[in-house]
């Protein structure tokens, strides 16, 4: 009946709850640690800090834990925390020259000062199973960390590095930015909603915190010819920037700890500045190591500046106002919420339309 | 700070008197305030994260959230039910944030949350209905880009909304908008009503109750003031009509003048009606004012 299985909710609600629970225990494994997520599943954690914009690395193991490993889930719960937290303070702004770096890539040049850095990647991996992980065990895990203790010192990599796209712009051969963000108006998308066209730093803010599905099927639908940027990686960085406030009882500025970013600067067709021709530049950063996510980022930051846009992704409203996962996550699953008055009222309006025209229908015939 | 450390003081009294800080609460009432001022008019608003999912009626929850005090009591339907899974998800999370008082009764309550309908009793100038909208802007059906549709809103150049309409008519012989049928309000801004039957839109022009919108994922707010003109598109020749039920009736309370949800039985394949509103059929049944 209907009507019983419309009401009761409240019961459905709290055993549903259990349910999921029960789910995720069933199967009698030892309880995975949050310490375990963090250390072993670190892409997973750094997306989900990406996609919910709170870099804390603990909480969002245990939101990946609590959402059963469903990324967007767990980005979602991330960040629902992270809107209840007072703001203490802003820090102070950063250039990424600074970034202590643990990756370091230019597809443009062979040689860069400084030199290209591969540090830890799958890249070049053989995707093949690796059967050996199913019985890692911790004595083997010891020996290994080891054997390699010589490639994993970092001791033998330069503190900074100089950027590469800096040779370009020495050499006057990259289009200056006209809305470059001015310390003075830095948006806050977190605050006020956005609107169009969006200034530069709520859209690189929309993008830092989008989803990297998301970013990556508009910025690939560029890539693939619906638009026409054709990137070249400029520069891609991982690293480890110092998060800098201002100290409240000294007024000097105080290190507080360090935030681990994936920054990418891709170098894009010509552009005419005044009378020359000159390359044009997307930039990317993003919370963690998610290169994916980085390179999208900047693509569609370049393609973004389309003197007239026509593609996808080439139009600010339309990018932006679809890349958070939050938000499309959401809206996507409130499709399983009842609809039945609304289905109601449709209903009654194809039965009347139907109605007249088959009236209509019977008039001709009898004519 | 450890982890745990934080987690105790999160959940045994980190969160704020109806969840959200009292920046964000005071910025939210600033908007409402706006939005009262210039009747229909969408007002943008810094959207928060709710632990309710986007889409689920985070933008109405945040009104909610705003407004109430210790004193009100509050009451949530979904689909005009009580007892209908989200409403009672919504009305727990509230509860549990707020401590206030709940009630089914329409009458009763000072602050009524609601999804897809406006209750069938007659509200008065007390108390206040907060809806749910899932997409604010009315013209959204015939111009996708959020910049221009502000601009015909600002020039009010309403002509495609009015030629859709006029083109829905040669195609369908009426014009087929079910639900979120668009309104006039004030004489001024056509408005999305969110998709409440066309039977609810009547109840919108001039009551005695505030009407608050609210989109959270689209971050919106929007109001019809107590005594404002809500007037649904019509041309002279095509009139607005409200969904027909026939001859059609409640088979709980009897009623035939209130919105009917049309059930199919599992077994007989048989076709009966209950109202929508459930707490209004449910008074009706007990005082025997059903047939």
């Amino acid at each position: 009946m209907g009507y019983v299985a419309v009401r009761g909710g409240e019961d459905a609600i709290k055993c549903a709850e259990k349910l999921l629970r029960y789910q995720r225990l069933r199967g009698g494994a030892r309880p995975l640690t949050v310490e375990q997520i963090e250390g072993q599943l670190y892409l997973a954690v750094d997306r989900v800090m990406g996609e919910g914009s709170l870099y804390a690395p603990e909480l969002a193991a245990l939101a990946i834990k609590q959402a059963v490993g469903d990324t967007m889930e767990a980005s979602f719960i991330l960040r629902a925390y992270r809107t209840t937290k007072q703001r203490f303070c802003c820090s102070i702004p950063e250039t990424t020259k600074e970034m202590r770096i643990v990756r370091r890539i230019s597809a443009a040049f062979k040689d860069i000062p400084g030199g290209q850095l591969l540090g830890a990647t799958s890249d070049y991996t053989l995707r093949l199973l690796d059967f050996d992980l199913k019985d890692e065990s911790p004595q083997e895990m010891r020996t290994f960390i080891r054997d390699v203790s010589d490639i994993a010192r970092e001791g033998n990599i330069p503190d900074t590095f100089p950027k590469v796209v800096e040779i370009l712009r020495q050499e006057g051969l990259l289009v200056e930015r006209k809305d470059s963000i001015d310390d003075r108006s830095i948006s806050d998308i977190a605050r006020q909603s956005m609107t169009f066209p969006e200034s530069r730093s709520g859209t690189l803010q929309a993008m830092a915190r989008g989803e990297t599905g998301g970013l990556l099927l508009l910025a690939y639908s560029n890539m693939r010819g619906y638009g026409d940027i054709h990137p070249t990686i400029g520069e891609l960085r991982v690293g480890f920037v110092p998060l800098k406030i201002i100290h409240p009882h000294t007024g000097e500025p105080y290190t507080v700890g360090e935030v681990r970013v994936t920054e990418a600067e891709v170098i894009a067709r010509l552009d005419v500045e005044g009378e020359t021709q000159k390359f044009t530049m997307g930039y990317g950063l993003c919370f963690g190591h998610n290169e994916v996510k980085a390179i999208s980022m900047a693509v569609l930051d370049r393609a973004m500046q389309a003197r007239k846009p026509e593609m996808p992704s080439e139009k600010q409203e339309f990018v932006l106002s679809h890349i958070d996962g939050i938000e499309s996550m959401g809206f996507c699953n409130h499709y399983k919420l009842p609809h039945y008055v609304t289905f109601q009222s449709d209903l009654d309006r194809l039965r009347k339309v139907k109605e007249i025209h088959d009236t209509e229908g019977n008039l001709k015939k009898n004519l | 700070m450890t982890l745990k450390e934080i987690l105790r003081k999160t959940f045994d009294n980190g969160y704020n008197f109806a969840f959200l800080d009292e920046g964000a609460k005071r910025e939210i009432r600033r908007k409402i305030l706006k939005a009262v001022a210039i009747p229909g008019y969408q007002t943008p608003f810094g959207s928060r994260e709710l632990p309710i999912a986007r889409g689920w009626g985070t933008g109405g929850l945040q009104i909610t959230l705003s407004i109430i005090g210790t004193g009100d009591t509050l009451k949530v339907i979904d689909q005009g039910c009580d007892g209908s899974v989200n409403a009672v998800n919504i009305k727990k999370f509230i509860g549990r944030v707020t401590g206030v008082k709940t009630t089914t009764d329409t009458n009763k309550a000072s602050i009524i949350q609601t999804r897809h309908r406006v209750p069938e009793e007659i509200m008065t100038e007390d108390q206040i209905l907060i809806l749910q909208v899932p997409y604010p802007e009315a013209l959204r059906t015939v111009e996708p880009e959020e910049t221009e549709t502000r601009r015909m809103h600002a020039e009010a150049d309403y002509s495609r909304m009015w030629l859709y309409l006029y083109e829905d008519i040669v195609r369908f012989g009426e014009i087929s908008i079910g639900a979120r049928y668009p309104v006039a309000v004030n004489g001024r801004y056509i408005m999305d009503p969110s998709p409440i039957p066309r039977w609810d839109i009547p109840k919108l022009d001039r009551a005695d109750t505030l009407y608050l919108f609210g989109a959270g994922r689209e971050k919106r707010i929007y109001a019809v003031p107590p005594h404002t003109e809500v007037k649904p598109l019509e041309f002279e020749d095509y009139l607005f009509r409200v969904e027909d039920f026939g001859d059609a009736r409640c088979r709980r309370c009897g009623s035939c003048d209130t919105f009917l949800d049309e059930i199919i039985d599992d077994e007989t394949g048989k076709r009966f009606y209950q109202c929508s509103d459930t707490d209004y059929c449910d008074r009706r049944t007990v005082d025997g004012t059903g047939s």
